[in-house]
């Protein structure tokens, strides 16, 4: 019943945020110059002027600003997110084409960043100033500071033009028909690349949270408490100091599952992923206003989703926050 | 920054240079003695998907890159880029030049199994290319009927002469033609076969999945004997271009089409024995880099400050250093490619001369200011190239050095095409004209007076010219083809005298190929040919 009304009050909350940012969104667009008939001028090489009006009023652009909005709102609380002008097709089939990829790639990077980060923060902050953590803390810096286009570049050119080991793009193979479990593998292993890529940088990150984290947890009085009570030291790190030191990795995972959803942009297109992120890229070039808020509201969802479950694993792993609720 | 990005462009740039030269003298080997290989898949490059992959819709090389395989045209053009009969097998002209006839190939059948008549030539024509495809649009203006005195005779009624010439320069891009018998219900534009074309070609559309890949495979069925070679075609859809080099080395493409590569790694392939990179087999889409003047700025109104600005541009010095082999010196709208039409370097041109740029700058009375700057100007470039982001930077330092100040402004596709050609938010521009075989069908209307506000690549500078405007609509219409040559001559002397745009670069695309292609390049529009030839050798 707690859990019931916490999810209500969200929900309730972040409605407006998002009418908000729906309008917002539309709004900025009306700034950019042009719109959705340049964009297909742009691409065709041309079109003379009559074209160009038929086409505006086949995309409904001969209305005005505060019409247009007024029809994307109210067929908005029809859940209809309407149709995409460069697909050809409703924005919620081009939408729901392009999720699986980007869940699958978002959810395995951030599992990656999140274990191994978690691993190599305890491992770096058990040792603190020795060598093993100088050596994962400058190697978390070195992924931070490198750009993910560079990355995903140089693993291409190791891993798929010299070794020859990993596909260099694409979601699946194209030649060859796969099904059930060898589709899955086939994916999987096109995936393996991306996910390093993506999930490095978010590693970084999630490492230097827990080390700080850790380093902070294990000079708290009841650590000392449980090391006099003779508890050996594996007990105390696994038992005691983890668990509290996990609450600032979990916050940053609600945060970053947004920053996720947007920011595979680059690793998408370097590997030729047909996600979200190359999808909203494509729709701002192209000016196609019906699938960029569709995305923003699908994103928007999303984050609201992954906040709702970060908000109960809080509960679940420090009782004192349920308890204020 | 600007300036270290230009010393590493330009290195590599050098050394395309040598290495393209060696491949652009023996583009092909010899070939001639092997026998082609049934099968294979050919993956090509797919840099940036369309709405729709339907050539009778619409015209650009992202279209006829998928559709040119799947739709054929009427006529296209031979090796040595003369008109040869696809779907038609011969024509005819009137003397009035108001009526050109058609015979058609004898047992095409759609890929759907129906037959192919004249039935779908006069539905396409009046419905597609005279109501929808750009430039088609244009070219077809006068066209008022299209009869059918039998199923292989299609009969093309004008209101005003069709120059022949021009008509058959201009349909191997305007004149694919679609089925009636699935177009012919509902709305044109929304047809689902607009995205899963139907037609005659070699090859047969299979899937299209958006974002990903797109499938044809071989035609069994196809007119020509024996032909396609190829099993299928996929074309995989990589927009980072430094990715689709990668997936060149790794195998997983043969031919990256129209320039698809950066310059570096162009230069780079250029070296390894595995590929091929040439400008063959492009030459039907020469392009010109250009300087587009806004007239609303006295100082740009006033000839000698327009002049003055060629003048002060090294450009010899650009295309050495920036674009190598992949450009040469251009001397107008019509490139020298153009084997028809060019009239020859013979016309007003503007070579380096910093001096004499200062003069006219100076007679002009555009004195320097205390700060050594005369007047600033707002720099649009277009965003389709490398190219014209170093050329827009190449400018603007030139500029600096008279006296004239620049500042770039960058915008995407479409924002630059609402600026610079609906807005007139500009005081000089600079992207692409590219030149489609004859000049009336997308040189001249950059030049004519009375475009409607807001049509893209057109005249939008605020200038006009009676005898320009004449001799222009002359051409149109003229049926002799040595008068035409000498009307387009006249044409290019009078606009590169006036200078309301300046051409001058011409560029040729770029192909990079598999080594194993064979029958590749060996059109002047192979890239958006039908491929029925082309086979990959083991």
């Amino acid at each position: 019943m707690r859990i019931l009304s916490l999810a209500g009050r969200r929900l309730a909350a972040s409605i407006p945020t998002l009418i908000l940012i729906l309008i917002g969104v539309f709004l900025l667009l009306q700034f950019a110059p042009g719109d959705t008939v340049d964009a297909m001028m742009a691409q065709m090489g041309g079109g003379d002027a009559a074209t160009a009006r038929q086409l505006r009023q086949f995309y409904g652009l001969d209305l005005s600003v505060p019409a247009q909005l007024g029809n994307y709102l109210w067929r908005l609380v029809r859940f209809d997110l309407g149709f995409s002008s460069i697909y050809g097709k409703p924005v919620a089939t081009v939408i729901a084409e392009r999720l699986p990829p980007t869940i699958l790639l978002m959810t395995a990077s951030l599992s990656f960043a999140f274990f191994f980060g978690l691993v190599f923060g305890v491992i770096a902050a058990r040792g603190v100033n020795k060598w093993p953590d100088t050596i994962i803390s400058t190697l978390g810096l070195v992924f931070y500071a490198t750009p993910s286009f560079w990355f995903g570049l140089m693993a291409i050119v190791v891993f798929s033009v010299y070794l020859q080991w990993l596909p260099p793009g694409g979601f699946e193979d194209i030649g060859l028909a796969h099904t059930g479990i060898w589709r899955t593998l086939d994916i999987a292993r096109h995936l393996i690349l991306p996910t390093l890529t993506l999930g490095l940088i978010f590693l970084a990150i999630y490492l230097r949270i827990m080390r700080a984290s850790m380093l902070e947890v294990l000079n708290l009085d009841f650590v000392r408490t449980a090391r006099a009570k003779g508890l050996d030291e594996t007990r105390v790190i696994v038992r005691h100091v983890l668990r509290n030191a996990l609450l600032p990795m979990v916050t940053l995972i609600g945060l970053q599952a947004g920053t996720m959803l947007g920011g595979s942009v680059v690793v998408e297109s370097v590997f030729s992923l047909p996600g979200l992120g190359r999808l909203a890229y494509e729709s701002v070039v192209q000016r196609d206003l019906n699938t960029l808020l569709g995305i923003i509201f699908v994103s928007a969802l999303v984050v609201i989703a992954v906040n709702f479950v970060v908000d109960i694993l809080y509960a679940r792993l420090d009782p004192r926050i349920s308890a204020e609720v | 920054m600007d300036t270290k990005r230009f010393e590493m462009t330009r290195r590599a740039a050098l050394m395309t240079s040598a290495a393209i030269a060696a491949n652009v003298i023996n583009p092909m080997r010899a070939f001639a003695q092997e026998t082609p290989r049934r099968g294979g898949v050919f993956f090509v490059h797919y840099g940036a998907e369309q709405r729709q992959l339907n050539p009778s819709l619409q015209a650009s090389t992202g279209v006829y890159i998928i559709g040119g395989k799947i739709q054929e045209n009427l006529v296209d053009l031979d090796a040595n880029g003369q008109p040869v009969g696809v779907l038609a097998e011969s024509w005819e002209a009137s003397p009035d030049g108001k009526t050109i006839t058609f015979k058609l190939r004898k047992g095409v059948t759609w890929h759907d199994g129906k037959p192919f008549t004249s039935a779908d030539v006069q539905f396409t024509a009046m419905n597609m290319w005279k109501k929808i495809l750009n430039y088609g649009t244009t070219l077809q203006l006068f066209l008022t009927a299209v009869d059918t005195p039998d199923p292989l005779t299609a009969v093309f009624r004008y209101e005003r002469p069709m120059p022949l010439n021009l008509l058959l320069r201009a349909l191997p891009d305007l004149g694919y033609v679609s089925a009636k018998h699935l177009y012919e219900n509902g709305d044109i534009r929304q047809n689902p076969h607009n995205l899963a074309p139907v037609g005659t070609g070699p090859f047969k559309f299979v899937q299209y999945e958006r974002g990903q890949y797109i499938i044809a495979e071989r035609n069994p069925n196809y007119w020509r004997p024996n032909a396609p070679y190829l099993d299928r075609i996929v074309w995989r859809v990589i927009t980072d271009r430094s990715a689709a080099a990668a997936q060149m080395e790794a195998g997983q493409l043969h031919y990256s089409p129209f320039s698809g590569l950066t310059i570096s790694d162009m230069a780079r392939l250029a070296k390894d024995k595995r590929f091929i990179v040439s400008t063959k087999g492009n030459e039907g889409n020469a392009r010109t880099n250009t300087i587009e003047f806004n007239f609303r700025r006295k100082e740009l109104a006033d000839i000698r400050v327009r002049r003055a600005i060629a003048h002060a541009i090294n450009v010899p010095f650009f295309i050495e250093n920036f674009l190598g082999d992949f450009a040469k010196l251009g001397t107008g709208p019509i490139p020298s490619t153009s084997t028809d039409f060019y009239p020859g370097p013979d016309t007003p041109q503007y070579p380096y001369d910093k001096a004499l740029a200062t003069k006219l700058l100076d007679e002009a009375g555009f004195k320097k200011g205390a700060d050594g700057t005369r007047f600033s100007l707002r720099l649009l470039p277009a965003p389709w190239g490398e190219d014209i982001s170093l050329w827009a930077t190449f400018v603007q330092q030139a500029l600096g050095e008279v006296g004239i100040k620049v500042e770039i402004v960058r915008n995407d596709g479409g924002g630059f095409l609402r600026q610079v050609y609906n807005d007139w938010n500009f005081d000089l521009a600079t992207g692409w004209h590219q030149y489609r075989s004859d000049p009336a069908v997308s040189t001249t209307v950059w030049y004519r007076s009375g475009q409607p506000k807001g049509a893209p690549w057109t005249n939008q500078w605020g200038w006009q010219d009676a005898a320009v405007d004449k001799v222009i609509d002359d051409a149109a219409t003229e049926l002799d083809p040595v008068k035409r040559k000498a009307l387009y001559a006249e044409f290019v002397k009078r606009v590169n005298t006036e200078l309301p745009i300046w051409m001058p670069i011409e560029q040729i695309f770029v192909t990079v190929i598999s080594a194993k292609a064979r029958n590749h390049s060996n059109t002047p529009r192979w890239g958006s040919s039908s491929w029925h030839d082309l086979w990959l050798a083991e």
